[in-house]
């Protein structure tokens, strides 16, 4: 287990009070709040609570400098079960008020938690301004690629052709990839990761919250009810295995046990048998790539049968983060200044240059 | 040189009017500090084209500045100029029809060539072939006099030309007897870096002054009294600017960092570029990526402690309304200011209306109850802006401050507050557990009520023991759990609505001005009509009508003693720039036949329109009760 390093430049934390050696210790049960959830049984989202609150106590926060801030849709229940402070504010805009609070407040750890529908399709444009500011917060993205809330319609990210209630003839919208997404507004963090790999997903979540600047975690959800199976192929430990992309930071791009991602004649990827692959033509990942290229080339991987789905960490650059230097101009204003500004000033400022006076 | 006769005036009313690149809203400005300086008072009114770049000399390309100025206290900009400043023939066809016979033009006739008039349809130029006749027209080759005057000027032809806006203004200073020692600052300051434009404009400002002493064609200069004021400090303030001011002034004395969340919107964005500059009082601004965007950022930084506003107008208080009902169920303290324009839709976006009323008050989904504060005139924004704070937080509640584009961009001389004496406001966030639970715990609930003022706890991040959730679902009383109970949800409404009721516990009681005390007649009004009412009110009175007028500046909830002066008297005429909604919702609440007087122009009302509606109603009044 690791703490994040207090004094580690690009720390998403940095500036979030911290337990002290006396405090004790934190556990799990510590982040979960009295309130029963009331997702189906089943339900992905139990996965992805559970295992953030048994991975929060590692941060080491003081539980009352986090906060949650969700959307609306069945994820976007969760800050109702974590016992911090939390939003369950109104559909698309958690990223929007997430960044008034992360830019208001340098003490506090912001989560957002967010779905498909919720974050791509009416919030669409909150997520890529977000992302594109590069504000200090975590986004959850819950991808179930249905509406469930709502019973059961296509969502953005619905396959083509899918057949739900307000699609009966099969869904003619084109879907998004978040990933491809997230990295075309150069995110400085973007990964992907699955409900069920509890370790895969806290090995993600780990590094999205050291991650300083907006990190979107997309996460694979099961809805039982409306969308059941939807990753099946990708879970299923026989089926997964050929099919799941693996990224890891500075090792060759992995697919299953015998075949590696590599660059073909005209620099586009391409998934080929690793025996008697051209080494130099295979691609290594690197995370820390300034340029998103490579990263952006890597999601387009995915394809609709899933006969490739890269999971792991795309992109993890470091960038300053919209907050910290909307934070440090005024701080260089006021230090300048002298200090916080006195009535004498405010005074001053109500007199402006032309002033006269009567009587 | 002649010697010229000084006439003495009470009042005058300027317009200068020209093509957008003109500069005649600096023009306006700069003479408008000098006549303050001079002690006269004054109102000012910009008329911006809403294009910004329309082509040049052509109707919709033209930009005036209306200042009216004066020896006693001025109300409005003026209802028609006394004289006219035309820089171009497209300025004088869109607003001779402003200008009484037997007013005052002054035309560049430089730019009444042949092509310029066609633009505009005029086939002869109108200052030769009589169609001014009624009018006193000083035509003068304006740019010809200005580029002669900087023939020395090591600077091109058309650099010169530019000036002609400090030649004019030079020449209205002599006239009016204004000195133009604050222009010459002014320039300084503003062309510093420039030393060759700077010479050329001080240079055609002084040869406009001299050619007034040398021509013969003005035979006369105008003197102004200073005007009686409180005495004080005074400047000039735009409403948009003092709006900005009043917020940071509240948030100073609140000890409150000021956070603004916006998207640039006419008449509005002002108050972004002001606060923008304002880093040194611990001013954040976010612009952000839309309206819905800059509300939400509010909301989060209100939820963690800020004073939140968001300014707009009436299309994006549209888009933010339903982050406006979010803050309504969380009850969160937030300033919506909405710089009303004409509507619907885009409408008249440089253009002023009070259309926006019943958006403030009910635009929402659900019973969603909010307060509203109107300013009355631009100074005034200041004063309004720190009682919409003081309002949003002792209350948690979102408050709209309904300005609108007059005030926006008009200005007054405003007489500077001392900061020792602005309202106090402090704000108290919980610190700690507020109830005892059914163990006997203590236990905190962000939903238990202040008994006073029905307001909940500002419980923000970063209080240990007072981690708790809430959202736009319905929630528990007290507890601030999730609850769909019917009579809980019923409990909470009547609450939310009694929160803001309560608010008129703190609110002033209208005061009536009616000097004869025994007027049968009331004009009511709101917001940027202020100054119309109050000078229509003066006319009338002159002409012997009793007439009272009063100014509702809470609209929601109303002064406590609203229904009983409302039924006072015999006659209740309410002029309003919409079709009548401040009426509407008196005749709801009050049950009173009051009067509706609309108009919606995109302009103010003028005070002699007003004063005629008044002298109406008398006759009428007079005929049915005396
Ligand atoms: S509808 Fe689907 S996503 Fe929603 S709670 Fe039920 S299982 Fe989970």
């Amino acid at each position: 287990m690791t703490i994040v390093n207090l004094g580690m430049p690009g720390a998403g934390t940095l500036g979030v009070p911290h337990l002290l050696d006396e405090d004790p210790k934190q556990s799990k049960k510590d982040f979960s709040s009295d309130m029963e959830p009331r997702w189906c049984a089943g339900c992905g989202d139990y996965s992805i609570l559970a295992a953030v609150q048994g991975f929060l106590p590692e941060l080491g926060l003081k539980r009352e400098n986090i906060v949650f801030v969700s959307g609306i849709g069945c994820s976007s229940r969760f800050p109702f079960y974590m016992n911090t402070y939390g939003m369950h504010s109104i559909h698309g805009r958690a990223p929007a008020i997430a960044t008034g609070l992360a830019t208001a407040r340098e003490d506090l750890s912001v989560w957002v938690v967010t779905g498909d529908g919720d974050a791509l399709s009416i919030g669409g444009n909150h997520l890529i301004h977000a992302i594109r500011r590069n504000v200090n917060l975590k986004i959850l993205l819950f991808n179930n690629r249905i509406y469930g809330l709502t019973k059961g319609q296509y969502s953005p990210t619905s396959e083509l052709g899918k057949v739900t209630k307000s699609s009966p003839f099969g869904s003619v919208d084109r879907p998004f990839n978040p990933a491809s997404l997230a990295l075309g507004a150069e995110a400085t963090f973007v990964a992907r990761t699955m409900d069920t790999d509890r370790k895969h997903l806290t090995t993600v979540l780990r590094a999205a919250a050291e991650h300083r600047g907006t990190a979107l975690v997309e996460i694979y959800q099961n809805c039982p009810i409306f969308n059941d199976g939807a990753f099946e192929l990708i879970k299923d430990r026989e089926q997964a295995e050929a099919r799941i992309v693996h990224l890891i930071d500075g090792e060759p791009v992995r697919v299953g046990a015998d075949k590696v991602v590599a660059r073909d004649d005209s620099g586009n990827l391409a998934v080929v048998a690793a025996k008697g692959a051209d080494l130099s033509r295979v691609v290594i990942h690197d995370a820390g790539a300034d340029d998103p290229s490579l990263a952006f080339q890597l999601s387009r991987l995915e394809d609709p049968t899933m006969a490739h789905m890269p999971m792991g960490i795309f992109r993890n650059v470091s960038r300053p983060s919209y907050d910290d230097q909307v934070r440090a101009q005024i701080g260089e204003v006021v230090t300048k200044a002298g200090g916080p500004a006195t009535d004498l000033d405010l005074s001053g400022l109500l007199h402006g240059k032309d002033t006269w006076n009567v009587g | 040189m002649s010697i010229k006769r000084v006439e003495r005036l009470d009042s005058v009313v300027i317009r200068f009017a020209g093509d957008s690149g003109d500069g005649m809203q600096l023009t306006g400005d700069r003479f408008t500090s000098e006549t303050a300086a001079l002690g006269n008072d004054l109102s000012t009114l910009p008329n911006y084209p809403a294009e910004i770049r329309a082509p040049a000399g052509t109707i919709l390309g033209v930009s005036s500045f209306q200042l009216h100025f004066a020896d006693h206290h001025v109300l409005t900009p003026g209802d028609a100029p006394d004289v006219l400043v035309a820089m171009n023939p497209a300025a004088l066809r869109a607003n001779l029809g402003d200008l009484p016979r037997g007013g005052t033009i002054i035309v560049n006739t430089d730019e009444f060539t042949k092509r310029n008039l066609a633009k505009v349809k005029y086939a002869v130029s109108p200052v030769e072939d009589g169609s001014l006749d009624g009018y006193h027209v000083h035509p003068l080759a304006l740019t010809s006099l200005t580029v002669d005057a900087l023939a020395d000027f090591p600077l091109s032809r058309k650099d010169k030309e530019r000036s002609k806006n400090m030649f004019a203004l030079g020449l209205l200073s002599w006239l009016y007897t204004r000195p133009t020692t604050g222009t010459e600052q002014f320039l300084k300051s503003k062309f510093g870096s420039k030393p060759d434009i700077l010479e050329a404009n001080l240079a055609a400002l002084n040869a406009g002054f001299n050619y007034g002493e040398t021509t013969e064609d003005f035979a006369v200069t105008y003197e102004i009294a200073p005007a009686e004021m409180r005495a004080g400090t005074y400047r000039n303030i735009t409403g948009n600017t003092a709006v900005a001011y009043g917020l940071v002034a509240a948030a100073h004395l609140a000890g409150l960092p000021l956070v603004l969340g916006a998207y640039p919107i006419t008449p509005a964005t002002d108050i972004l570029h002001v606060l923008s500059k304002l880093k040194r009082f611990g001013v954040t601004t976010m612009q952000v990526e839309d309206e819905i965007a800059a509300v939400g950022a509010a909301i989060g930084a209100s939820y963690g402690g800020a004073l939140a506003v968001t300014p707009t107008s009436g299309p994006g208080v549209a888009l933010k309304s339903e982050a406006i009902g979010l803050a309504v169920t969380m009850e969160l303290p937030l300033v919506i200011i909405d710089v009303q324009r004409g509507g619907p839709s885009t409408g008249l976006p440089t253009k002023t209306e009070q259309s926006d009323l019943l958006q403030a008050m009910f635009g929402r989904n659900g019973e969603s109850p909010v307060a509203v504060v109107a300013p009355q005139s631009p100074g005034d924004c200041f004063d309004a802006a720190i009682e919409a704070v003081r309002i949003a937080t002792t209350y948690r509640t979102p408050v709209f401050l309904l300005s609108d584009g007059y005030l926006a961009n008009g200005s007054e001389p405003w007489c500077i507050p001392d900061v020792a004496r602005l309202p106090h406001n402090p704000v108290i966030f919980a610190t700690e557990p507020n109830d005892v639970d059914a163990n006997g715990d203590w236990v905190f609930h962000p939903f238990l009520r202040d008994p006073e003022t029905l307001a909940r706890p500002w419980a923000i991040p970063g209080v240990a023991g007072l981690e708790h959730r809430i959202g736009g679902i319905e929630k528990a009383d007290v507890t601030g759990d999730l609850s769909y109970d019917p009579d809980n949800h019923d409990k909470m409404t009547r609450l939310r609505q009694a929160k803001i009721d309560g608010i008129a516990k703190t609110i002033p009681n209208l005061v009536v001005d009616d000097p004869s005390g025994d007027a049968d007649l009331l004009i009511l009004g709101w917001g940027s009509t202020y100054g119309p009412i109050a000078e229509a009110t003066r006319l009338a009175r002159q002409d012997g009508i009793h007439v009272a007028r009063a100014h509702v500046r809470h609209l929601n909830p109303f002064p406590p003693n609203l229904g009983e002066v409302l039924r006072a008297y015999g006659r209740v005429i309410v002029p309003e720039m919409n079709l009548g909604q401040l009426a509407m919702m008196l005749r709801a609440k009050y049950l009173v036949d009051v009067q509706s007087y609309t108009r919606v122009r995109g302009l103010p009302f003028t005070s002699v329109e007003l004063a005629s509606v008044l002298t109406e109603a008398n006759v009428n009044l007079s005929g049915v009760t005396r």
